[in-house]
């Protein structure tokens, strides 16, 4: 269905070419799913695929791309509509009109297909994706799951052979992206639509794959069976991970898969991890019993927050440590910005109080300047705080607003991330680096108090790794972290303590372990592939098994 | 009889008759037949508003019609020449220079020159109330999937910067707030100019992506037409719109009605018509569920135009009774044709179809087929 035959992509004025050599051919019906890191070339490839690649954004491709017999070098775009739907990164900033049922029927406009054809595909895809509740909503007011299949769904209504996805589930909380993902499993199976899909949050689609397809860092691209790639890969999801590390075989890509593979060693670990309860010796508790008697970096007492009518957070009570990382989940929209934001002093306590700092004063209408030193926010956008035009400029500027001695952020900046060029733009940072740049800044002023909105968004498993040992670092010095976050594998392994909320209400508030693992959706797949153990990563699995294994 | 199934008139329809009762309202100053037209539109709002943000915008559109009023009152007060002998107050006058001697600031005030500029601000207030009534009416986005295909583009543009406009506004408050974040001014003219900045590479991304969005849609998928065509359609629909401009003018603004008004009208309407129609030939678009016109379209903008010729018609037989008369004062006259014509526009509270129920009540009970999938994969 879809052919690259020795494609080379070069952007204009890049010393090196974005992806080199590639030969890939994805059969019809096949559900294919692209990784790699960051930068690497994952959406050049996804946009080459209907021709938007050189198209629309320039630069020389050379070799050939085909789907379905079209070539890309005879059809720009908008001549292969009808045999490619391509869904952007932020599906925001992809729609045209502004109801549900106009975006699924403005494709179809542009293609010039009769009324009534149009009027029953619209009714098909409503169903399909089940969007007929919504159909009249405003784009503006749809959850992001609904935005997704919304996006989906207009681009389906040509009835396209091909669906190209740029990362559909990353900025979803789990229920959200279950529903995606099962939107699309569905188009699969049913309509044996052709899916190219690029994903960074391997652990929630890779058992869906047929086709796993690896862009390495030097632009070249491996593909094969998804159990056969990832016994090798540098990255992998935590299930893959602990079917390599205890040496199952076939590799287990799901969590029924590892379920079904462990059960003899589950047997063994039940009476052994019942007998020491949980998490009586684990990092956690040490660190709770070392906090508890330390005056709190951030107080939250009966907080309420009002939009009009609306209670975005309602009666939450809550007090953040030195040392501590407070894990901040619930669905999107539950509060937790809210939270972060009055917390930092953007909003206003409207009833109840937020205090901040060592002599607990209320962060709202504080000067920007005092703030600093004792509370800071990485916000979601956190390019939003860049306005240099170089990294140097940058830090320096930072070291100004925070009145430290110049350098400062410049040394922080080279803990988190070494080896970034002074003269970079920030925009030319990746994900990665530029929320390590933010970091640095936000931590220049030393605040007791940090709070990160959805840090790990745009994140590979490297990138993941490493900011999970800043952050492991930060709470050692003695910072009290919050961050709201849907991604429970980082929850799992660095939350010291799980608040959830929904509707505003904070419902659980305890160690990471007892409040993950009795939940569904905010369970780490380790916990789920073990249940009932409290186990919580692949090491604590590993460690686990081989304790009884050697009994 | 689908015509009388509750549904959603044509937005045209409801614009072609508030444009009507514009039309008769900007003929006339006496301020009982401003006052009939003005109950008319508010009658016809209460009936057939649809309950939707943008139809909320009549009252504010009467708020500002008081305000017009009351600018229209100041300036007479402050600079109007009295007319007329019935002087209610007299301000102190304020010398000006000779080369100024045409403008008089201060002095006396007489009721009947009060009474004019309150008529003629009635007038202004009216006019955008007709404006206010047409957009309570008719949403706004159907309206521009109304638009002839010549003008598709324009449309395309028109939405887009409709839903660029919130979105700019939220990125310009995150922005701040990250600002104040980094310790730095988040208000005032600084905060505002730092904030400018990012804003505005955030627009130009966005615009950026969405033109790849739409190019990957299949935007911009155009039939063949020869070079020859394409002139004349230009031609046609620039020529036909300044005909109707120049028709629109002579009709509406001269109280003598010119003789040729009426042909330039229509001559301008045909060649605009003839232009939107061979221009729509090179555009292979359809369009979703597009509103249609039967018989209630017909009959509200005949009902708009009743009232604009009844005004008119009462212009041309007795032009004295369209006026406000201040000297002698009298009593405004109610003449028969023009407030037949306006309360004919009134039926359309009555007739026109019935707005259909809004969704969460035509779906109480309905089958839940449509319930997501989710779930099935919570193995994730």
């Amino acid at each position: 269905m879809i052919h690259f035959n020795d494609v080379t992509i070069t952007y204009p004025e890049a010393p090196a070419p974005a992806l080199s050599n590639v030969d890939l051919t994805i059969e019809e019906g096949e559900l294919a799913l692209l990784v790699g890191r960051t930068g690497c070339g994952k959406s050049t490839l996804l946009r080459a695929v209907n021709g938007l690649v050189p198209h629309f954004t320039g630069g020389l491709l050379t070799g050939a791309v085909t789907v379905d017999g079209r070539d890309t070098r005879t059809h720009p775009p908008r001549e292969l509509a009808d045999i490619v739907g391509m869904v952007p990164q932020d599906p925001m900033s992809g729609f045209v009109t502004d109801t549900v049922e106009e975006e699924l029927a403005y494709g179809m406009e542009a293609l010039g297909i009769a009324p009534q054809t149009m009027r029953r595909r619209v009714e098909d895809i409503l169903d399909l994706l089940g969007l007929a509740e919504i159909r009249d909503r405003s784009i503006l007011s749809l959850s992001g799951g609904q935005r997704q299949r919304t996006a989906i769904g207009s681009v389906l209504t040509t009835n396209p052979s091909v669906l190209v996805l740029d990362e559909p589930t990353s900025a979803l909380d789990p229920g959200a992206a279950e529903e995606v993902l099962a939107a699309i499993q569905r188009l699969v199976f049913d309509l044996g639509l052709t899916v190219l899909m690029a994903e960074h949050r391997l652990e929630r689609v890779v058992q869906y794959a047929d086709r796993l397809v690896v862009i390495e860092n030097d632009g070249a691209v491996v593909h094969g069976e998804p159990a056969l790639l990832l016994a090798s890969a540098p990255v992998a999801p935590p299930v893959v991970e602990l079917g390599r590390r205890i040496g199952l075989n076939p590799l287990p890509l799901s969590v029924r898969d590892a379920r079904r593979a462990t059960a003899a060693i589950r047997r063994e670990l039940a009476p052994q991890s019942s007998a020491d309860a949980p998490g009586q010796n684990s990092p956690t508790s040490l660190a709770q019993s070392r906090q508890d008697h330390q005056r709190p970096v951030g107080t939250v007492k009966h907080l309420s927050v009002l939009y009009g009518k609306f209670a975005a957070v309602a009666d939450l009570s809550t007090e953040i440590r030195p040392g501590e990382i407070v894990a901040l989940m619930g669905r999107n929209g539950a509060g937790k910005s809210t939270l972060l934001n009055t917390l930092v002093g953007l909003r206003k306590a409207d009833l109840g109080s937020v205090t901040v700092g060592p002599d607990n004063e209320d962060p709202f209408g504080m000067p920007g300047s005092e703030l600093l030193n004792r509370v800071g926010l990485v916000p979601q956008e956190a390019g939003d705080m860049l306005y240099a035009q170089t990294v140097a400029d940058e830090c320096a500027a930072a070291d100004r607003d925070a009145r430290t001695a110049p350098g400062t952020v410049r040394a922080l900046l080279e803990r988190f991330a070494p080896g970034i060029d002074d003269n970079t733009h920030p925009r030319d940072l990746s994900e990665g680096q530029r929320l390590c740049l933010v970091l640095a800044i936000v931590l220049s002023a030393q605040p007791p108090l940090l709070l990160l909105d959805e840090p790990t968004r745009g994140l590979d498993y490297p990138g993941k790794r490493n900011f999970t040992a800043v952050l492991q670092q930060l709470a050692e010095d003695g910072h009290g972290i919050v961050m709201a976050t849907h991604d429970v594998e980082l929850v799992a392994s660095t939350a010291t303590r799980v608040l959830i909320v929904a509707d505003g209400e904070l419902v659980a508030d305890g160690p990471t372990a007892e409040v993950v693992v009795s939940s569904p959706m905010f369970a780490p797949q380790i916990s789920k592939v073990l249940r009932p153990t409290s186990l919580l990563t692949v090491d604590q699995a590993v460690a686990a098994i081989d304790l009884v294994q050697a009994r | 009889m689908a015509n009388r199934l509750p549904r959603y008139l044509h937005p045209g329809a409801w614009w072609l008759w508030a444009l009507g009762l514009a039309a008769a309202a900007s003929k006339t100053t006496n301020p009982l037949l401003l006052g009939l037209i003005l109950a008319v539109a508010a009658l016809v709002v209460a009936a057939r508003k649809p309950d939707a943000p943008w139809s909320r915008s009549f009252s504010f559109f009467l708020k500002l019609g008081l305000v017009v009023i009351a600018i229209r009152v100041v300036f007479q007060v402050l600079l109007g020449n009295p007319i007329g002998s019935n002087v209610l107050f007299t301000l102190p006058t304020v010398p000006l220079p000779d080369w100024m001697a045409a403008l008089r600031l201060g002095g006396q005030l007489t009721l009947e020159s009060l009474l004019l500029a309150i008529c003629d601000g009635f007038r202004l207030a009216v006019l955008l109330a007709c404006v206010g009534a047409a957009n309570s009416l008719a949403s706004p986005s159907r309206l521009l999937k109304a638009m002839p295909a010549a003008l598709y583009e324009v449309g395309v543009a028109i939405v887009v910067a409709m839903t660029f406009a919130p979105q700019l506004v939220a990125d310009l408050s995150r922005v701040r707030q990250a600002r104040r974040l980094r310790g730095r001014a988040d208000k005032g003219i600084k905060g505002a100019a730092g904030a400018a900045m990012p804003v505005f590479e955030g627009a130009l991304d966005r615009a950026i992506t969405l033109a790849s969005a739409m190019d990957s849609r299949g935007y911009g998928r155009t039939g063949q037409v020869p070079i020859g065509v394409r002139r004349v359609t230009v031609l046609l629909v620039i020529g036909g719109l300044l005909g109707v401009c120049i028709g629109l003018f002579g009709l509406l603004s001269t109280s003598q009605l010119s003789p040729l008004a009426f042909p330039l009208l229509a001559a301008g309407l045909l060649a605009a018509i003839g232009g939107m129609w061979l221009g729509g030939r090179r555009s292979i678009r359809t369009r979703y569920r597009s509103d249609p016109w039967r018989l209630p379209e017909w009959g509200v903008m005949g009902t708009g135009i009743a009232a604009a010729a009844g005004v008119i018609a009462t212009g041309i037989v007795d032009p004295a009774a369209l006026t406000m008369s201040v000297t002698p004062l009298q009593w405004p006259q109610l003449p028969l044709v023009a407030t037949v014509g306006i309360l004919l526009a009134a039926l359309p509270a009555l007739v026109a179809p019935e707005l259909p129920a809004p969704a969460q009540v035509r779906r109480r009970g309905g089958s839940r087929a449509g319930a997501p999938v989710e779930r099935m994969a919570a193995a994730g």
